[in-house]
């Protein structure tokens, strides 16, 4: 699945696309940075309700394909522009992180 | 490539959410020169954990990074308090991390454990009230 499908399936809120066609892998859920950043994958959906700055950071260093805010959690402007210069597919939705994670495994 | 490549980075220590900027940079640079994908994600995730402890506990340092053929050496240092007990801060879930610091979502004690798990060779050397050295080995 790419993240503009899942974009379209989930009717996420887009904060920013750097790559729609980037292909999602797998999937990983957690708000501890030190545990993600040990955990996730290249090519996962990152779903969190985190939303400082490091979030971007985390999400280019894994090389995550999206990083999915659950929660509508707020986000400052400051992190969609640091997402916008490090090319980090940036979404948002109202769903749960757990709801999001099981809507993606039954695309 | 026969003479290594070195990059030197000032970490700050007073800017939290800049935290990250040099390891963000040493990925950019490492792809730039044809390293894998695998062993850049292995030497920036190692160099951003090295960096946010000096942002956290060491008022921020020195970060060094040499690229030779077969390996990448990380050396990052500061003057910060030192570590007591090493065998205690190797524990995961072990973090001496201030609350406002958890809230950003820091502090889970798997920074040095990241590290070790993701590089091939890990050496502290640290004395209490003198600061502490960090030196991570990625062979490739």
């Amino acid at each position: 699945m790419t993240v503009n499908e899942l974009i379209k399936k989930l009717d996420l809120e887009v904060l920013n696309l750097e790559d729609g066609e980037r292909s999602i892998e797998g999937g990983y859920t957690g708000d501890l940075l030190s545990w993600v950043m040990g955990k996730a994958e290249s090519g996962d959906m990152w779903v969190t309700i985190m939303t400082n700055v490091n979030v971007i950071a985390v999400a280019s260093l894994t090389d995550c394909a999206c990083v999915v805010i659950a929660e509508n959690a707020e986000i400052g402007d400051d992190v969609i522009s640091k997402a916008r210069t490090q090319g980090i597919n940036l979404l948002r939705t109202p769903l749960s992180a757990y709801k999001v994670c099981n809507e993606q495994i039954l695309l | 490539m026969s003479e290594p490549i070195r990059f030197h980075f000032d970490v700050d220590g007073e800017n939290f959410s800049s935290a990250g900027e040099a390891s963000v940079q040493v990925k950019r640079m490492l792809r730039q020169i044809g390293i894998s994908p695998d062993v850049i994600r292995r030497v920036s995730v190692a160099m951003y954990e090295g960096e946010i402890n000096m942002v956290i506990h060491a008022n921020g340092g020195d970060a060094d990074v040499i690229v030779e053929p077969n390996k990448i050496t990380i050396i990052l240092k500061d003057v910060g308090p030192g570590i007591a007990d090493i065998d205690l801060a190797m524990q995961e879930g072990y973090s001496t991390a201030p609350e406002n610091v958890r809230s950003l979502g820091f502090g889970a004690g798997m920074g040095l454990p990241n590290m070790k798990r993701y590089t091939d060779d890990m050496k502290i050397e640290s004395e209490v009230g003198v600061g502490t050295t960090v030196t991570m080995t990625v062979l490739f």
